[in-house]
């Protein structure tokens, strides 16, 4: 066990997976020598080479484009997208390459590429700098995508993405990036593609992931004051979502909030209700409610925390839930 | 001494007041950003004022500019007020964009400055799309309208540089896209980035006439900008200019640049345009070490009151949050905060 922040997670995490895996290297701008803007990668150029770690051209699209052909001839490519917004001239290659090549070569070939993303806002920073994307990519049918909210599962959530024979994007939750945690060298926490139950309750169930995660244990402590026990569950896949988890505690609790920077209309959250609703029609005791970003691109920054849920949005929806 | 002054002269010493303008302007930003008054991202012009000068100087003001997140420079340059650029800095409501767009998005469409663009590349089909879009009104000639996009040397890698200048080529549009080569793209040197390391060659492929040009010389900048702006109007054709620089310092603020040799960052300083301007006036007797100081000192008044007002002025409310999200009305857009209505129940 040792205390790590949840970047160092995922540079221990990324050593972990170039000692282990030879045909495995990273790709993106400035994360060699630089060791990429959030410093993610440093240390690792030195360490494993400039073969291993490759720092590229500002060219996203030709970035995810040649990741794509190694990893069709058995390597394991893991790119870095510098920014959420930045991986929009790569949508293309995404969409319409990467997520589809398995299908179309009868699985024939596969194109196990991991696409590491900082996402989300809270750094004070502009639209593009600051946002979530994850919606769009979960709406491709043939790539997965995992978010870590704490530095154990960085760690190993990094290295089960490169295992995976499919497509993972990988985001990673920019303003959560220097939050300590404990972190078990040892031992995997399982299945990267279920949800986990971070905090237990009876009355109400709480989902979120990434950067929500601490928020979201925050509001339940508050409820908690309130006499109200609120189950937190952190999905940490978002593609697949681990519905059978959600299943079972929204029976247990009879209540759901969902909760995503990402903005409501056309999101998880909107999806997550909706399946819920269908599976669990007869325990529930209110709709599902959804919290999140408005439909609007990112706002200023001056009035970025009116933008982002926060524990009062999220009280605010548990107690629209109980007033049914 | 002043009387005996040519034009030629004088135009040297406004060029001389500008470029100090924004070396002063970009200094302080850099000092308001670690005093946390300036939050986000922030790229300084530092090391590349001979050629925002020099560039701006052949822009007419009926011609538009595109320009990337290095902006600041250019929208001084482009007469837009210097409070009110160092207010959208700050994100204040008194900004040229009321703190909507930031040090990386500086617009106004009254000077025809359409725009620094965050993201790398992003500046280039749209400015190619107004290139297009002039075709369609005027015929070529001495007086027509032209267009000017500047990038950085990382940004000739990007595929859209590539299909815009195709396409300029292929629609023969009034347009001149500038290259400031620095040298670094963040901390990738040109060489480790570029299949064609000179990069007013890459027009080539295009057909697309290339010149290079000492950035650091503020004439020589504004010559060949000038040059090429003219074949844009006259022949209607466009044109790759590429600027030799150096960027004092990181990337952007927040950049300690290690990735920068002792040597190279010595190379750099004594490149420096301005302290070189300086000298050369006063070496040839253009200005006095008095007038140079005076100069400096109405300078420095200029960019202590862009900081006050900056500072003065109130931020964004939490009313205008949804304000221009969309251009017309739209059934599910937001138009208020949640607030107590959404605990109201059927």
């Amino acid at each position: 066990m040792s205390t790590m922040t949840i970047a160092k997670a995922i540079n221990e995490g990324l050593r972990a997976t170039l000692r282990n895996d030879p045909k495995s290297f990273l790709m993106g701008e400035d994360i060699g020598s630089l060791g990429g803007v959030y410093r993610v990668t440093e240390g690792l150029k030195a360490e494993f080479g400039a073969h291993r770690v490759m720092d590229t051209p500002l060219a996203e699209s030709g970035i995810i484009g040649t990741a794509i052909g190694m990893a069709l001839r058995g390597h394991r490519p893991i790119c870095e997208i510098q920014f959420d917004g930045f991986v929009f001239p790569a949508f293309n290659q995404i969409t319409t390459q990467l997520a589809k090549i398995h299908t179309r070569s009868d699985g024939q070939l596969s194109a196990p590429v991991v696409i590491r993303i900082p996402y989300g806002g809270g750094i004070g920073s502009i639209e593009h700098h600051s946002e979530s994307p994850e919606a769009l990519f979960a709406h491709t049918p043939g790539l997965r995508i995992i978010t870590p909210s704490n530095a154990n599962d960085a760690y190993w959530m990094i290295q089960q993405a490169v295992e995976c024979k499919d497509p993972v994007i990988f985001f990673e939750p920019k303003r959560r990036y220097w939050l300590k945690g404990e972190v078990d060298t040892e031992n995997a926490p399982g299945d990267p593609f279920k949800a986990h139950v971070v905090r237990e309750g009876t009355d109400a169930t709480l989902v979120v992931y990434g950067p929500l995660v601490p928020v979201a244990l925050a509001a339940a402590n508050a409820a908690a004051e309130d006499g109200h026990s609120v189950e937190v569950i952190d999905l940490r896949s978002i593609s697949p979502i681990d519905f059978d988890a959600l299943e079972t505690s929204v029976n247990k609790t009879g209540r759901l909030v969902v909760a995503h920077e990402a903005p409501t209309f056309g999101g998880i959250g909107g999806e997550i209700a909706s399946r819920i609703s269908e599976r669990c029609f007869y325990s529930l005791e209110a709709p599902a409610i959804r919290v999140g970003g408005f439909h609007m691109p990112y706002p200023v920054a001056r009035v970025e925390e009116h933008y982002l849920p926060d524990i009062d949005r999220m009280l605010e929806a548990l107690d629209r839930a109980f007033a049914y | 001494m002043k009387q005996s002054r040519t034009a030629e002269a004088d135009q040297l010493v406004e060029f001389y007041r500008r470029m100090v303008l924004i070396r002063k302007f970009e200094l302080s930003a850099d000092q308001m950003y670690k005093r946390a008054k300036v939050g986000g991202y922030c790229h300084l012009n530092l090391g590349e004022e001979a050629s925002v000068v020099g560039l701006m100087d052949a822009l007419r003001p009926t011609d538009y500019l595109f320009t990337n997140y290095r902006d600041h420079g250019y929208a001084l340059m482009r007469g837009m007020d210097t409070g009110k650029v160092m207010a959208e800095l700050f994100g204040k409501s008194t900004g040229v964009s009321k703190g909507r767009g930031g040090s990386m998005h500086l617009f106004d469409t009254e000077k025809r400055m359409l725009g620094g663009y965050g993201i790398v590349g992003g500046q280039i089909p749209p400015a190619t799309g107004a290139a297009l879009a002039l075709t369609y009104r005027g015929a070529p000639g001495p007086d027509a309208e032209a267009v000017m996009c500047q990038m950085g040397d990382g940004t000739t890698n990007i595929g859209a540089f590539h299909e815009s200048l195709n396409l300029a080529a292929v629609w023969s549009l009034p347009i001149v896209y500038v290259v400031i080569n620095n040298r670094l793209g963040m901390g990738t040197t040109v060489e480790m980035a570029a299949g064609e390391p000179e990069l007013y060659k890459r027009g080539a492929s295009y057909r697309i006439p290339g010149v290079r040009a000492d950035g650091g010389d503020v004439l020589a900048v504004r010559q060949a900008a000038t040059e090429a702006l003219d074949q844009a109007r006259t022949e209607r054709r466009p044109a790759l200019l590429e600027l030799m620089s150096y960027r004092l310092r990181g990337h952007s603020v927040v950049d300690p640049a290690r990735y920068r040799s002792a040597a190279d960052v010595e190379t750099a300083q004594k490149a420096d345009p301005v302290p070189a301007l300086r000298a050369q006036l006063i070496a040839d007797g253009t200005l006095t070490e008095k007038q140079a100081a005076a100069i400096e000192t109405k300078v420095d008044g200029e960019v202590a009151a862009a900081v006050a007002f900056a500072d003065a002025g109130p931020d964004p409310t939490p009313d205008q949050l949804f304000d221009y999200a969309y251009a017309t009305p739209v059934p599910n857009a937001p138009t208020a905060l949640p607030g107590e209505r959404m605990v109201v129940l059927p």
